[in-house]
């Protein structure tokens, strides 16, 4: 990784495969994070052959995908549901299933990573802020899940008490009530459990937070305040990754945004490019800005978000 | 309300009278207290566990009298003799005759005389199930401790040679008949090894006075027995509940807040393996009172399994009846406790507010 001198770039300048934004610095002279040709595929049974005879194929879900995040920026990772970004958020944090074939780099604050160091990052540099209360645990209480595990040492209930008085500031500062701590994940409201895995996240105090789909399932009112809060989160010096496939909310708040197309980072531009589709270079990105309200809905040839997800599985299980 | 729901969305135009007289019906018997309407199945279950035993009773081929005065005393007795016998044991009677009759005196408490053990059927029922006991109660606390203790090893080392190891014991244990096990226990360990008894709950000639530990050193290897099959189901369901658990979202979601694998399995997997694992204990009950039928008859333990053989094959309807009653309240009593327990470790229930899948 080349180190980079200058700590800010000028709106739009292009270099490392991707344009800046204003916000973008490279804090200590690099990339908070950068994934660079990372390929996952899961080696899997054929399904379109007959059940005994079934010869094993590689699924390809993420390919040759390079994406880099800031200090102090918001990426926006849009993409189609259910077309793979959540096995990008999976593979950050080191985290594989058994039959998955992981290929590439990736750096996280100037240092190159593998699953072992990246699984030691989890919850210390890296957070995770889910999609929904169901990654809460339905039988254990909001405020022990918080804190998490807790050894039985002198020291470790020390910090864990730390731990405890911290997120109750945190709740009192995004509002929630003291008696929020003593409920169950089901008795949550929306915009509470919200607050809660946000909580969940900020307490580890990363640097940089990969937002999974926080938004659906939200009310427009609550989806923007998500959205504020991790801007805020960026604003404060740390990275946010939100992947999502709402692409009109997040140019709301995102500085960037990486297309997400057929397991792989098409364009990775600038907010700002989405003001004219001639910013804008690849040719879907192009039929994304053109499907936004209140556009002409054009139709470009062969390039169709609608089919994205589609054509990606199609694709992906025809081969062998 | 839910049921309502989705009867009147999906009853067609003509059963609209019909399921809203069922509509009527659900929600007259929802109003009544719970522990009233608890009250209410377990004495329907008990009119019914009664009735078809003695259905069963009545449409098997054995005929009380041949069967329980034996072949010589039958072959020489006089015809008035075996007519007396015959009436006095309800041989030629009608099915419901003989239930109705049953019935009034068993409500004034009264369950009969039992024809093989010529003893009130209380008091057969409850000196068999004082004998059974230890033995049930050793083979269903053995058979959920291990096979859940299995089941979730299995699941944590996925996929390895103990996990297989496990699994395939399990499959093999469910496939092995229990009287077939029961039978190579007894010959390997009690006959040529010598460790345990051949049989009786206590030594031949003892009086009445047995010590615990012989009691125990006689109920040791049905007990054990009895519990492998139980074993198995125990463990290969704990295995698939614990690899739904470890595949949830709020399992992958700690994972990736840092959290270790085994603070996982401890923290939450035990912890939402509870309810599962309470259920299956209290299903393993009827299993294991079922299972005790031939491990009691192949170590000629006298238990309630026993006397049931002893009943069935004898004709003698009071007493099948009354096992069949002593053994249904046991799995109802279980169900029962599970129930309630939910109740105190699943706080979604504990408002009498299902929250099932949702």
């Amino acid at each position: 990784m080349s180190s980079i001198a200058d700590a800010r770039h000028h709106d739009a300048e292009f270099h490392h495969h991707h344009a800046h934004a204003a916000a973008s610095h490279h804090g200590g002279g690099h990339h908070l994070l950068t994934v660079e040709h990372l390929s996952v595929s899961f080696e899997m049974y054929d399904a379109q052959a007959p059940f005994f005879r079934a010869g094993r194929v590689l699924l390809p879900v993420l390919r040759d995908l390079t994406v880099s995040v800031h200090a102090g920026e918001v990426l926006a990772v849009v993409g189609a549901s259910g077309s793979g970004k959540s096995v990008l958020a999976s593979a950050i944090m080191g985290q594989f299933e058994s039959n998955a074939l992981v290929e590439g780099n990736i750096w996280f604050d100037g240092e190159a990573m593998d699953a072992a160091r990246l699984a030691e990052l989890r919850g210390r540099g890296i957070a995770l802020v889910p999609q929904s209360v169901a990654n809460l645990d339905p039988l254990m209480r909001v405020g022990d899940q918080i804190v998490g595990p807790t050894g039985r040492s002198t020291d470790a209930r020390a910090a864990a008490e730390r731990r405890r008085a911290r997120m109750r500031e945190l709740m009192g500062a995004y509002g929630l009530d003291a008696a929020v701590e003593r409920l169950y994940p089901h008795e949550l409201s929306g915009g509470m459990a919200r607050r809660v895995l946000l909580i969940s996240a900020l307490i580890d105090e990363p640097r940089l937070i990969i937002a999974d789909e926080p938004t659906p399932g939200l009310d427009l009112d609550l989806a923007v305040h998500a959205l504020d809060d991790l801007r805020a989160f960026a604003d404060g010096g740390g990275g946010v990754m939100l992947i999502t496939h709402d692409i009109e909310l997040t140019l709301r708040v995102a500085d960037r945004v990486a297309v997400f197309h057929e397991g792989t980072v098409v364009e990775e531009t600038p907010c700002a490019s989405f003001a004219s589709p001639e910013l804008l270079t690849h040719p879907f990105t192009r039929a994304l800005w053109h499907a936004l309200p209140d556009r002409d809905f054009a139709p470009v040839e062969g390039e169709s978000p609608a089919s994205d997800a589609a054509s990606v599985s199609v694709e992906g299980e025809g081969r062998s | 309300m839910s049921y309502l729901g989705t009867g009147s969305k999906y009853a067609a135009a003509s059963d609209a009278a019909v399921s809203s007289v069922a509509g009527a019906f659900v929600r007259a018997w929802r109003r009544i207290p719970w522990p009233v309407r608890t009250l209410v199945r377990f004495v329907l279950l008990m009119l019914a566990v009664s009735f078809v035993t003695f259905a069963l009773v009545a449409a098997s081929p054995i005929d009380p009298v041949q069967a329980n005065v034996g072949q010589t005393a039958y072959l020489t007795m006089s015809p008035e003799r075996r007519a007396a016998l015959a009436e006095r044991w309800g041989a030629g009677e009608g099915l419901l005759e003989r239930y109705g009759a049953w019935l009034f005196d068993a409500i004034r408490g009264d369950f009969g005389e039992s024809l093989r053990f010529n003893a009130p059927v209380v008091s057969v029922v409850g000196e068999r199930l004082a004998s059974s006991a230890l033995l049930l109660a050793v083979a269903w606390l053995l058979s959920g401790v291990i096979g859940f203790a299995l089941g979730v090893v299995a699941r944590a080392r996925r996929g390895s040679r103990l996990d297989r190891a496990i699994c395939g014991w399990c499959y093999l244990l469910s496939a092995t008949p229990t009287f077939w096990l029961a039978m190579l226990a007894l010959m390997l360990f009690a006959v040529y090894l010598g460790w345990f008894p051949v049989g009786f709950a206590t030594p031949i000639g003892a009086g009445t006075e047995v010590s615990f530990a012989e009691r125990l050193h006689h109920a040791v290897l049905p007990a054990l027995t009895l519990s492998l099959t139980g074993v198995a189901n125990v463990a290969l369901h704990t295995r698939e509940k614990t690899c739904e658990v470890m595949a949830s979202d709020y399992v992958r979601f700690a994972r990736l807040r840092g959290e270790s694998e085994l603070s996982i399995v401890v923290r939450h997997g035990l912890r939402n393996l509870v309810l599962p694992a309470l259920t299956l204990e209290c299903a393993q009950v009827s299993e294991i009172i079922g299972g005790s039928v031939l491990v009691e008859q192949v170590f000629s333990y006298p238990g309630l399994g026993q006397a049931a053989v002893t009943a069935g094959l004898g004709g003698d309807a009071p007493l099948l009846v009354g096992i069949a009653l002593a053994t249904a309240t046991i799995v109802f009593a279980g169900n029962l406790a599970a129930n309630l327990l939910y109740g105190v470790i699943d706080p979604r229930m504990r408002k009498g507010v299902a929250h099932v899948g949702a």
